[in-house]
């Protein structure tokens, strides 16, 4: 991304070429992945050229082409959520890190894949299709943000922006092998980002390496009025701190997170990690979470309640998906929501319902509203004695395409590692820090408690800086052989 | 049967904010369809909702006002249920901490008692579009959708309709004294549910409770509220049960119909909206709303009886309206006579207004004329005839009272040579009254008065004309 904007800086590459640069790549690659639902070319073409006409800006992503999730409302752009449901849809708006993308001289571009309004952990749930995984079409990308992670790990998008509920950006990030941040509840306004569960929702940037990835978080944090959620605390840039090392910071391993059920070879990866960055100078002890088994009922049961309500609004009436010939209002709620929502999404929505409705709000919505209470107070005890946790992302390297389809509760389960941060508003990141022998990438997370994404990105910089990980990419020509193979 | 009614009722006020309870865009009444709306008040994909300051503050402030307590510590709820009016299919209100709780409002009965109607609670809400139903079509003017509302809830106080009416006219008169609400019914500013129930006199527990919905004006509620109670009356008397039900208001038709039965209750799902900070409120903050909070309108009414020695009728009529009272208070402070201003605003101003189809605030008279004219009455430059005179000259041009009698040379005579000179062709043009008065009928002595009184035109000083009178007559018997 930065080597981009250095060359567009320097006068040897052009907006436009950097924009065509990725539609060359999308048109040759994207067949086989299917990470764009719409690459948006003559919008940011035009955008291109004039940029390329006018004087050249200071803006910090000048001319820099960003792919976004297409849960991120861009004026006149398709905003479909992955879904039917909204599938001749424009936004008429651009959301407030759009805005902040385009202030800093951005070009943002694309749709990118994921899974149905961002419910899904393998992005098999969108209305359009899976993402495959660069590094193995027969594998899922991860989700929901599985376009984004995906685009940029097969050199289709320079950095792209996801948005992270219960790990969307964190998993597809580590599944894909590149960076993805999850910032503080808070730090990143969420207008325009189209709601699935309101308190849990953030966007963050995925990005090649951690330098990428602050300079990204850098343009579009901050407060913003159109956000009554958005934290109101200025905190100084990332990328100026960002090579500071972690010599004598704090590392905590969470007991609950190293326990059954996790890859042997991910675990692995993930200890090799950690011994990385003690042998950085970090200090690294064991720390507990007590509450951890509890978080993925709490979080399936807060995360499905506002969303029961935040999709309440795609009705026919205004706008998306509407039934033909509706017999009454009543009809046409019934059939346009019964016809434009995927099973998934319709599975989350009757979930909410049950638990929101009178009789069971207590021993549901109530309940899972003290343990959430119980589960941030973890991470605030943990982080009294450690600056960042580490743990692996994903209990497992990516499932093959198709494994997890019939299993919605095990691939709830697979959220385990990243859905406690949400719920107690921490930040965190994912790394790359191996590769499984059969050749999938492995994620290494930290986590931080609110407001620590200075220190979170310093250390997975610290990280990265001593490790080859991140400059591993997908064999694209093989993929590039199989996919006319396949034809 | 004698039968007691007991009801509670749910008022709607639509507050006076210059924008929306959620979004900045204007709520102005009568603007072409769907020409107010922006992403967050049509609930499009991605917009997040900002609270209006003022509106809460607003709400506060009515809560005070009604004696209520300001909650410390506040938030809002979403309510979901399904209806094309509902841009988001779940309207943001407020369920079980709202803004304020407890309070009264004083209400004056037909039988000189005053009765407190305590008030449960206020919350703050959204309002919802206006649809309108076609033949084969339905359309959705969201230009409301968004508008803040606040919905007062009073305590099951209201012992029938006559008292339900009456509760309403002083809760409105509050809410426009306070400057949150323009209270315009045609407007829909104020609107009103109601709870209602009978029992047989004696019985202790209330009877079952039927919900009446769809009342737009304060009459219309009177009238509905007084339908209902023949209604359950009817089903009691013949030995029927009152069911438990929400019924609608048929304006029209004068009658109430069934909107739905207690099995079809919504489930409303309420949660806390998590797109919204809950409201802490602090002392300070109170503090300062409650020097903010203007006189009500039953102290000020006391309080005008007392300092400008006016009639309570008079204090009423001009404490019924906060801008009338401003302008009263303006055209007394500088009179010689605050009860002759009373008079003047009370009937003149009044119903000029009235015949001119305007309201107070674009009045061509203002309160300095009305000062002038009472003083140019006191001071015995004027009379009170000529006054009306001038008042209407002053209504029709707006230009000051002085101005116009000096112009129009209406200065008061108070020559007695020249009034003697009217007296005397009076009486001679009149020997019939001023010889019954001569005869001892001192009733006669008025006919006089207002023959020399046309005579000068209305410009001779009257109690110069009755001496002058009396002493000619007087003399002419001699």
């Amino acid at each position: 991304m930065r080597d981009v904007s250095t060359a567009i800086r320097g006068g040897e590459l052009s907006c436009r070429e950097a924009v065509e640069a990725l539609l060359e790549r999308i048109e040759r690659f994207d067949g086989r992945i299917n990470a764009y639902l719409d690459t948006t070319a003559e919008a940011a073409l035009a955008r291109a050229d004039a940029m390329d006409r006018g004087a050249r800006g200071e803006g910090r992503l000048w001319g820099v082409p960003i792919g976004i999730k297409d849960v991120i409302a861009v004026e006149g752009a398709p905003c479909r959520c992955g879904s039917r449901m909204l599938d001749r849809f424009l936004s008429p708006y651009d959301g407030t890190v759009v805005r902040k993308l385009k202030d800093a001289g951005s070009i943002p571009m694309g749709r990118l894949n994921m899974d149905e309004f961002a419910m899904g952990s393998t992005n098999e749930n969108s209305g359009f299709g899976p993402v495959c995984n660069p590094w193995d079409p027969a594998y899922v990308s991860g989700g929901s943000s599985g376009g984004s992670a995906a685009a940029v790990a097969s050199g289709m998008a320079y950095g792209a922006l996801g948005s992270d509920t219960g790990g969307s950006i964190r998993q597809p990030a580590s599944l894909c092998g590149v960076v993805g941040l999850k910032p503080t509840y808070g730090r990143v306004s969420r207008f325009g980002l189209v709601a699935y569960a309101s308190s849990l929702d953030q966007i963050g940037p995925i990005t090649r390496d951690v330098t990428d990835a602050a300079l990204l978080f850098d343009v579009i944090c901050g407060h913003d009025p159109q956000d009554a959620t958005s934290l109101q605390r200025q905190t100084p840039a990332t990328s100026a701190g960002l090579e500071g090392g972690v010599k004598g910071m704090r590392i905590g391993l969470p007991r609950e997170y190293f326990a059954a059920g996790l890859d042997p070879e991910v675990e692995a990866a993930v200890r090799r990690g950690v011994e990385t960055l003690q042998g950085l100078g970090a200090e690294v002890e064991e720390v507990s979470l007590p509450h951890t088994e509890y978080a993925v009922a709490t979080y399936y049961i807060l995360a499905t309640a506002e969303a029961s309500a935040n999709l309440a609004r795609f009705d026919g009436v205004r706008y998306g998906h509407r039934c033909s010939e509706p017999e009454d209002v009543t009809d046409l709620y019934f059939r346009s929501r019964a016809e434009g929502f995927g099973s998934e999404v319709k599975r989350r929505i009757i979930l909410g319902t049950y638990v929101l409705s009178s009789g069971y709000y207590d021993a549901y919505y109530l309940r899972a509203q003290k343990a959430r209470t119980l589960i941030r107070r973890d991470f605030e005890k943990a982080f009294e004695r450690v600056d960042l946790l580490a743990a692996a992302v994903s209990p497992t390297p990516a499932y093959a395409l198709g494994a997890c389809v019939d299993d919605p509760l095990q691939m709830y389960l697979g959220d385990i590692l990243t859905v406690p941060m949400n719920l107690a508003g921490n930040c965190g990141i994912s790394v790359p820090c191996g590769l499984t022998a059969g050749g999938l990438p492995i994620g290494l997370q930290l986590m931080g408690p609110p407001f620590a994404e200075a220190e979170l990105l310093r250390a997975a910089r610290a990280f990265e800086a001593e490790t080859p990980w991140h400059r591993k990419q997908p064999d694209m020509a093989v993929l590039e052989q199989r996919s006319a193979e396949g034809a | 049967m004698e039968y007691l009614t007991t009801i509670g009722l749910e008022v709607h006020v639509q507050l006076r904010t210059a924008s929306k309870m959620f979004c900045s865009c204007p709520h102005r009444y009568g603007a072409p369809p769907n020409s107010q709306t922006c992403p967050v008040c049509l609930g499009y994909p991605g917009v997040l909702p900002v609270p209006n300051r003022q509106a809460i503050e607003w709400t506060m402030l009515t809560g005070l006002m009604l004696g209520c307590r300001i909650a410390r510590y506040s938030k809002f709820d979403r309510k979901s249920y399904f209806y094309p009016d509902m841009p988001k299919n779940y309207q943001i209100s407020q369920y079980d901490l709202p803004l304020c709780e407890g309070g009264y409002v004083e209400v004056d009965l037909e039988n000189g008692d005053t009765k407190k109607v305590g008030i449960t609670r206020i919350h703050l809400e959204e309002d919802v579009a206006k649809s309108t139903h076609h033949s084969t079509t339905s359309a959705i003017d969201f230009n409301r959708a968004g508008t803040p509302l606040m919905e007062i809830v009073t305590e099951p106080d209201i012992a029938g309709p006559e008292e339900a009416y009456a509760f309403l006219t002083s809760l409105k008169q509050i809410l426009t004294f306070g400057g949150v609400s323009d209270c315009n019914m045609e407007q829909g500013n104020i609107r009103c549910d109601a709870n209602i129930s009978i029992r047989p006199v004696g019985q202790d527990g209330l009877g079952v409770k039927t919900e009446i919905k769809n009342m737009n004006t304060f009459s219309g509620a009177q009238r509905a509220l007084a339908y209902e109670v023949e209604r359950q009356k009817e089903i009691l008397n013949s030995g029927g049960r009152i069911e438990q039900e929400t019924r609608r208001w048929d304006d029209v038709s004068g009658t109430t119909e069934l909107m739905r039965s207690k099995e079809d209750a919504h489930d409303y799902r309420y949660f806390p909206d998590p797109d919204l900070m809950p409201m802490v409120v602090d002392e300070a903050w109170i503090s300062r709303l409650t020097a903010e909070m203007p006189e009500l309108p039953r102290t000020r009414k006391a309080r005008f009886e007392r300092q400008y020695g006016i009639s309570p009728y008079d204090a009423g009529v001009l404490t019924a309206d906060p801008e009338l009272a401003l302008f009263y208070e303006a055209a007394a402070a500088g009179s010689a006579d605050a009860k002759a201003a009373a008079n003047l605003v009370s009937n003149l101003l009044l119903h000029a207004l009235a015949e001119a189809g305007m309201e107070i605030g674009s009045s061509p008279v203002r309160p300095e004329h009305i000062t002038s004219l009472v003083n140019l009455v006191a001071e015995g430059t004027i009379s009170s005839q000529i006054a009306k005179d001038v008042f209407a000259v002053v209504f029709e041009t707006g230009r000051g009272p002085e101005e116009i009698v000096r112009e129009r040379g209406l200065v008061q005579v108070q020559d007695t040579d020249q009034i003697r000179t009217w007296v005397r062709s009076v009486i001679e043009e009149n020997p019939g009254p001023a010889a019954d008065f001569r005869a001892g009928r001192e009733k006669a002595i008025g006919r006089l008065v207002g023959a020399v009184m046309k005579a000068s035109r209305g410009k001779a000083n009257p109690q110069l004309v009755n001496e002058v009178l009396r002493e000619e007559l007087t003399r002419g018997g001699v």
